[in-house]
């Protein structure tokens, strides 16, 4: 009876919603951009790695130029340019993919470890790094509950929100969309057409940087504020999963990410109810296993993902 | 089959250049001389055959010429001016088009899509409905039906074909070029497919045909090139040649376009289906109770439209379909329900339908090809421990025998041509001296002499005793092979009868499903059946004491 009760009273706070939102926005940046880079027939795990680098750029740039637009740019950039590294390896050198995403996973957890220490090695990461701004929404703000809920979000998380229909469209609308997923599913075939099925994966496999960095940067200067050593914590892995979760698809992995949020979000409302809120917090990662293990309907990647291209001999 | 239509248009007199030249073409992968020195002449408004045995250097050839392979020396030339091609992007806007030996569709994607894909009608965002609409009046200008909302993933071969074919009608391509479009045809499709040719020719486009067939490269061509190992040797002209002349020029020795078998000698039951019954891949019946006996020293050839169960009743018997009712007897034994393995250790041997897809591991080389099914059995494993050097001597006895070319035990699988790959596929499933053999186009996309070289290997085997189920939809092969011939129609056997008694007409038409029971088959089955009827034999064969049996390959 009590457990019911606290979960009422906890489902009916605004702070658990917009707080869901606010955990999905970097989640589903991550994933958007990982279901951009796989329907061209290029596997990402390295999320993780670029949103990490693009949260430390973000606070290095802001904190040198108190500059909040140039720190983002500094994140996205610093994000697609990782990814290029991953395009190098995996679409010109044929590496196997998850080797590369994993090694630079890796090595982007050294770099920003090593750069940390270097730069702020004592003192933390300054407090005078500006920050994204939140969206005030007049109207919406003085209608109750929901007023509460979206009256006041980060501009980062409208931003995520509308890059899913925006993908969608992009994907599934425009001429280049269809070229990318033409060579994600049969690479030859498109070859075969005049499509470059190089030029298509590049392009997608550094706009998903771009957006995992763009991700990064919201953790750094919206949520943390601050820079500390793997503060992603697998958030890029989550973002994985989602994607994964959501069958490669923009509306599907945005699912995902709430799913995902709410848990986080759970755990953080529930803390000092009594209940074992590390066990809801969990709740995202078990459901990323049973995600990943493709309990939740059979999850189809596009044919040719995770293959590379030989071209003609 | 209706005379040549030659182009209708004297007036345009074909001028003195022609319209392609490739001159001097060479390719070597490696050591191997794919291309060595050709040269391809292709006129205006003619339909150019380019034959040649597997490994001969056709589709390298075509590829170079669509840009997916870059020579290492040679000129082309199209309608008097050299052109460089580095791409395919340069090959569609030289005005050429190509139909590959392997289908290059998106499955999953439509038909509108497919067709558009490179070339999209709209700006940033494409005129969804300007494709579905150019490509339906293409489709209906040309002939070619099909529906522009499908998914191509669930449409059948010949419609897929079709898709293929409004690819390059909608760049307006004016070569178009065929690499072996009919091999996996039903006759009447590729009667289809040459009407359509014939209307695209004489509304001006020019073909070039890569064929095994040499009774298509009669019926529709009007030159042929010949190649042989990656060199020019021959152009005729259809009308002056002959089929024997042809495949005289492409293997370089007389070949047998008939083959020759003694009278059976059948001796124990090997083979007996029992009321079988299996699901199609759509779960849907596809085969409805199939009771049927092979015995050691026959062949029984499985004739039928394809569709009518004839791939269900491959696999099943192999052990990949599971049975829904009925039983599998191997040699007295139910294995309806044992693995592929144990029905391999009884001596079941097959030769799948999709050499890619099934038969072969098409990274893997080819002397592990060679024993797959057999790797960890003696001699090829001891105690645990690959043998290496027994893998090696069964590779170079195999290659040897079955002339796989190139003959290297090292090399990849994918890179061989499709017909040594099947090659590989025949050499493996004999090897064993296998009781039973189930033989699904065992000849698909094989030349004259590898056709002929697999047939009296087949009729051999029979000869020693195996039982072989023949699964063929060249009715010639079945008629030319086969002790008995089967009729399959809608998942049912509808009659068995020896092939000495056989009549080709009565076959068709139980093939359209025309039954015993008097029902009338509908118009369009008869055509069907028809169609499959006009395919004759190659014309005249050969005089007899020219044959080299017991040889494979040259000389
Ligand atoms: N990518 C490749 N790497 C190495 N060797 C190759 C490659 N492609 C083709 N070859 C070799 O080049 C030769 C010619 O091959 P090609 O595919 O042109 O033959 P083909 O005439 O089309 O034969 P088929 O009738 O069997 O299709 C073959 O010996 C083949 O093994
Ligand atoms: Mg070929």
């Amino acid at each position: 009876m009590d457990i019911v009760n606290t979960f009422a009273t906890i489902l009916a706070r605004p702070d658990l919603w917009a707080g869901t939102l606010r955990f999905a926005a970097p989640l589903t940046l991550a994933a958007l951009g990982g279901v951009i880079s796989e329907r061209s027939g290029v596997v990402n795990i390295a999320m993780e790695g670029m949103m990490l680098v693009g949260a430390f750029f973000a606070v290095l740039v802001g904190a040198a130029t108190h500059d909040i637009v140039l720190a983002t740019l500094a994140s996205v950039l610093c994000g697609g340019l990782i990814a290029t590294f991953h395009g190098v390896a995996s679409i010109h050198l044929r590496a196997n993919q998850i080797v590369s995403g994993m090694a630079i996973n890796l090595f982007a957890l050294g770099l920003t470890s090593f750069l940390m220490f270097r730069f702020y090695a004592t003192s933390g990461t300054p407090s005078d790094i500006p920050a994204l701004p939140d969206v005030n929404i007049p109207v919406i703000n003085s209608i109750p509950f929901v007023g509460a809920v979206i009256g006041d979000l980060n501009s980062i998380v409208w931003v995520s929100i509308l890059a899913v229909p925006v993908t969608w469209w992009f994907l599934f609308r425009t001429r280049i969309g269809l070229r990318i997923r033409a060579v994600g599913e049969h690479p030859r075939a498109a070859d075969t057409l005049g499509v470059s099925v190089f030029r298509m994966r590049y392009l997608c496999v550094i706009l998903s940087g771009l957006f995992s960095g763009l991700g990064g940067a919201y953790l750094a200067l919206s949520v943390a504020h601050s820079f500390s050593d793997n503060m992603t914590s697998g958030a890029g892995f989550i973002a994985l999963a989602a994607m994964i979760f959501g069958k490669w698809h923009p509306v599907g992995a945005f699912l995902a990410c709430l799913l995902f949020g709410f848990g986080q979000s759970l755990g953080i409302n529930l803390q000092g109810t009594g209940f074992p809120d590390q066990l809801v917090a969990a709740t995202p990662y078990v459901l990323t296993v049973v995600a990943l293990a493709g309990f939740v309907g059979r999850a189809v990647a596009p044919a040719a993902d995770g293959v590379p291209y030989e071209v003609g001999e | 089959m209706t005379a040549l239509v030659s182009p209708t248009a004297p007036a345009t007199i074909p001028s003195a250049t022609p319209y392609l030249q490739m001159r001097g073409i060479t390719k070597a992968f490696g050591t191997l001389l794919a291309n060595d020195h050709v040269d391809l002449t292709v006129r205006d408004r003619e339909i150019h055959a380019v034959v040649g045995e597997n490994g001969a250097g056709k589709t390298t050839l075509m590829n170079i010429l669509y840009g997916l392979i870059h020579p290492d020396s040679g000129d082309i030339v199209i309608d008097g001016s050299p052109v460089r091609i580095r791409g395919p992007r340069d090959a569609i806007a030289a005005g050429i088009g190509m139909v590959h030996q392997h289908f290059q569709l998106v499955p999953v994607m439509t038909v509108a899509e497919n067709v558009v894909l490179g070339q999209e009608p709209g700006g940033v965002v494409i005129d969804r409905r300007a494709a579905v609409r150019q490509v339906g009046e293409l489709s209906e200008r040309f002939g070619l039906v099909v529906d522009p909302t499908a998914r191509v993933e669930t449409l059948p071969v010949g419609v897929q074909q079709r898709v293929e074919l409004l690819k390059i009608l909608y760049r307006g391509s004016r070569l178009l070029v065929f690499d072996e479009p009919t091999a996996v045809l039903t006759p009447q499709e590729t009667d289809e497919l040459f009407e359509i040719l014939r209307g695209l020719v004489a509304g001006g486009k020019t073909v070039i045909l890569i064929t095994h067939k040499l009774n298509e490269v009669m019926a529709i061509s009007e030159r042929v090139t010949v190649l042989r190992q990656g060199r020019n040797a021959g152009e005729l002209e259809t009308a002056k040649t002959s089929p024997a002349e042809i495949a005289r020029a492409m293997v370089g020795r007389e070949v047998l376009l008939r083959v020759e078998r003694d009278e059976p000698h059948i001796g124990e039951e090997r083979l007996r289906l029992d009321g079988l019954k299996a699901n199609s891949d759509r779960q849907l019946p596809a085969l409805d109770g199939i009771d049927l006996t092979v015995r050691s020293g026959e062949i029984v050839g499985i004739a039928g439209v394809s569709g009518n169960g004839q791939l269900e009743l491959a696999e099943v018997i192999a052990g990949l379909r599971p049975v829904t009712d009925g039983h599998v007897f191997l040699g007295g034994e139910d294995v309806a329900h044992q693995a592929t393995a144990e029905r391999r250790v009884h001596g079941l041997a097959y030769i799948p339908e999709d050499r890619q897809a099934r038969g072969l591991v098409l990274p893997f080389d080819v002397k592990d090809n060679l024993i797959l099914g057999s790797q960890s059995r003696p001699p090829f494993a001891q105690r645990g421990q690959r043998n290496s050097e027994a893998v090696e001597e069964r590779a170079r006895e195999l290659i040897r025998r079955y002339d796989i070319r190139p003959p290297d035990p090292e090399a990849p699988a994918e890179s061989l041509s499709g017909g040594n790959q099947q090659k590989v596929v025949v050499a493996r499933e004999l090897a064993e001296n296998p009781k039973v053999l189930v033989a699904a186009e065992p000849a698909r996309g094989l030349d004259v002499g590898a056709t002929e070289f697999i047939h009296r290997q087949l009729i051999e085997q029979r000869d020693h005793g195996l039982a072989i189920l023949l699964i063929s939809s060249e009715l010639d092969e079945i008629f030319s092979l086969s002790d008995s011939i089967a009729v399959i129609y809608r998942g049912r056997i509808v009659e068995v009868v020896p092939s000495a008694a056989a009549d080709r007409e009565r076959i068709g038409l139980l093939m359209a499903g025309g039954t015993i029971e008097g029902g009338t088959p509908s118009a369009s089955q008869v055509a069907q059946a028809a169609a499959s009827l006009a395919t004759e034999p190659p014309g005249t064969p050969p005089p007899r004491e020219a044959g080299s049996p017991g040889q494979a390959g040259p000389q």
